[in-house]
């Protein structure tokens, strides 16, 4: 009898884990099928660029089913609930899915609903996202027509995807703003819920200081209760105010809902895993791989892409019966955008923060780590050509999945994480 | 690691004052822990301290601010109320818990 591989989500993860294990599993005796609700694969990173129109809108989009390799089954709906127990997951349209093994890579959603008045009188008309591509798009409409005033670049509250794109927004702003001659007419905020720009500490003092030198004001510890769409202004819980004449707002991240009608989430309906091989906690036959587990790690590609390449090594040692030898290290890698053609990188994991120095990278050389550079910018843009063509197709990338320490400056033990 | 003498008796705290042995705290000690940021443990912050050690108990994580809120049922504006400016770190420090994670 043939097995059953169920994929739930083909995005990154979702795409690459079925890609890969199709050559790599008998085509006898394992079906291997993945469920989307769409036909339409973003390249996300993209949405970045799409508000100062360096992207055009036609270059993010690609279909789902074309990035899958042949064996692959692709089912086009709508996942409506888990039952471990029965081992079988119920779609919108009333069809069922009976599975061996399943893998839920559904990602994480921004969620303008849970923050009052986000989406009041004010959203996409001076309230905007740029996490959607419709998102991105609105924003870009309304930079056009936007030369003076306070723009506030705002985050809900963290865990979010790509933790460095509000920051990188926030750069590219202000080097548009620039480029078109206005930027000493307009206010550019940047308010977070963490203490500092980024989470550890050497990134945070480095990116903290890029804030400074462009004359960007960093509101920290600002825990957002609603917005006041009639004031345009931000409220804190602790009764703080930020008045806005643009707002480009993160909105709260949270995995899929079906997750948590399943009661397989936690409190943001992310599933529960061990943090190294990526297996629920609860059930032993389900796994939840990319921006859809609680792993204490970014929620980025280069996370997806690094712990696919465990979890499939590990799961052909599973379905032989032996114990799954490969262990995930929280291996995060991504370029951070800085404006004017300049780019930093950085390279961390469970352990070791974000450090200076530099990225062994195979052929292209060594990359600076930390440091603004027009190599690291066209790393960035040299990404979605990789994405597409060595990524998706589950194809090698010559990047070791582990973390290296060679090349990177050691901190000592007083300027160690918090 | 600095030792400090708090309940009577020796107890081994970070550089920021936070407990690194959670199995050295107990409520006694918690009450005094409250006092030294100037808070007075009512009925409501017994509810959110104890929310925090059964749930570090069974996750071995500090709960977030989200996770006290909707798993231990106190609304993030009443836990502003209650522990003032930071709230998850003033709730981890009185419950004798690790700060929670930095998200990353
Ligand atoms: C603006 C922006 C910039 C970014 N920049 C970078 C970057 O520079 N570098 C980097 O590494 N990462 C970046 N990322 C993050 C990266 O895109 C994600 O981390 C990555 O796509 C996660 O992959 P995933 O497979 O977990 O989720 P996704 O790729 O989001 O896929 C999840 C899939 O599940 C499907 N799904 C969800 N619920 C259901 C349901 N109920 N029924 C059916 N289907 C469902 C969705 O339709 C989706 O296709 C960026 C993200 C954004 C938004």
């Amino acid at each position: 009898m043939t097995r059953q591989l169920l994929v739930l989500g083909a995005g990154t993860a979702g795409t690459m884990i079925a890609n890969k294990l199709r050559h790599r599993l008998d085509a006898g005796a394992w079906e291997i099928t993945v469920v989307d609700r769409d036909d339409l694969h973003p390249y996300q990173p993209g949405y970045l660029f799409l508000p100062f129109g360096i992207y055009t809108p036609d270059q993010i989009h690609r279909p789902r089913h074309a990035q899958l390799a042949d064996g692959v089954r692709f089912v086009e709906a709508e996942v409506e609930r888990v039952d471990a127990e029965a081992h079988r997951v119920s779609l919108t349209d009333g069809r069922l899915l009976d599975y061996d093994y399943l893998v839920i890579a559904s990602g994480t959603t921004p969620r303008p609903d849970q923050t009052p008045g986000m989406l009041g009188s004010q959203w996409r008309r001076s309230i905007f996202d740029f996490y959607t591509f419709e998102g991105a798009n609105a924003l870009a409409t309304a930079l056009q027509g936007f030369d003076h005033g306070r723009l506030v670049v705002h985050i809900t509250e963290m865990p979010i995807k790509c933790p460095v794109a509000p920051l990188e927004f926030t750069f590219l702003a202000d080097a548009w703003l620039h480029e078109r001659g206005v930027r000493d007419r307009v206010e550019l905020v940047f308010v977070t819920p963490l203490p500092g720009a980024f989470t550890k500490p050497v990134a945070a003092e480095h990116l903290g200081s890029m804030l400074e030198e462009r004359k960007i004001l960093l509101e920290p510890d600002f825990m957002i209760e609603r917005i006041d769409d009639e004031a345009k202004t931000l409220v804190s819980y602790d009764e703080r105010e930020i008045p806005f004449d643009l707002l480009v707002t993160i909105p709260l991240n949270m995995g899929a809902d079906f997750v948590e009608r399943s009661g397989l989430g936690d409190e943001l309906n992310y599933v529960p895993v061990n943090k190294h091989t990526l297996q629920s906690k609860a059930h032993a036959d389900i796994f939840a791989v990319g921006d859809a587990s609680d792993i204490p790690t970014s929620k980025a590609g280069s996370v997806a892409h690094f712990s696919v390449e465990i979890f499939v090594d590990n799961f052909l040692e599973l379905i032989a019966g032996k114990p799954m030898t490969g262990s995930f290290d929280g291996h995060a890698n991504c370029f951070i955008e800085s404006g004017d053609h300049k780019g930093l990188l950085i390279d961390f994991n469970y352990d070791t923060e974000p450090l200076t120095g530099s990225y062994p990278l195979p052929l292209a050389g060594p990359m600076a780590l930390l440091k603004e550079t027009r190599r690291n910018h066209l790393g960035k843009l040299a990404f979605r050509w990789i994405y597409w063509n060595v990524l998706l197709p589950g194809r090698p990338l010559p990047l070791p999945a582990h973390m290296s320490m060679a090349g990177k400056h050691a901190v000592t033990a007083a300027t160690k994480e918090e | 690691m600095p030792v400090t003498t708090m309940a009577g008796r020796p107890i081994q705290v970070n550089d920021e004052g936070f407990l690194t042995d959670a199995d050295e705290w107990d409520e006694a000690l918690g009450a005094e822990l409250a006092a030294a940021i100037g808070i007075t443990l009512t009925d409501e912050h017994w509810k959110a301290i104890r929310f925090l050690r059964e749930d570090f108990a069974e996750q071995g994580e500090t709960a977030t601010l989200r996770r006290v809120s909707t798993r231990g049922e106190i609304p993030v504006k009443r836990l502003f109320e209650l522990f003032p400016q930071k709230p998850t770190k003033k709730m981890a420090y009185v419950a004798g818990l690790p700060k929670p994670r930095g998200c990353v």
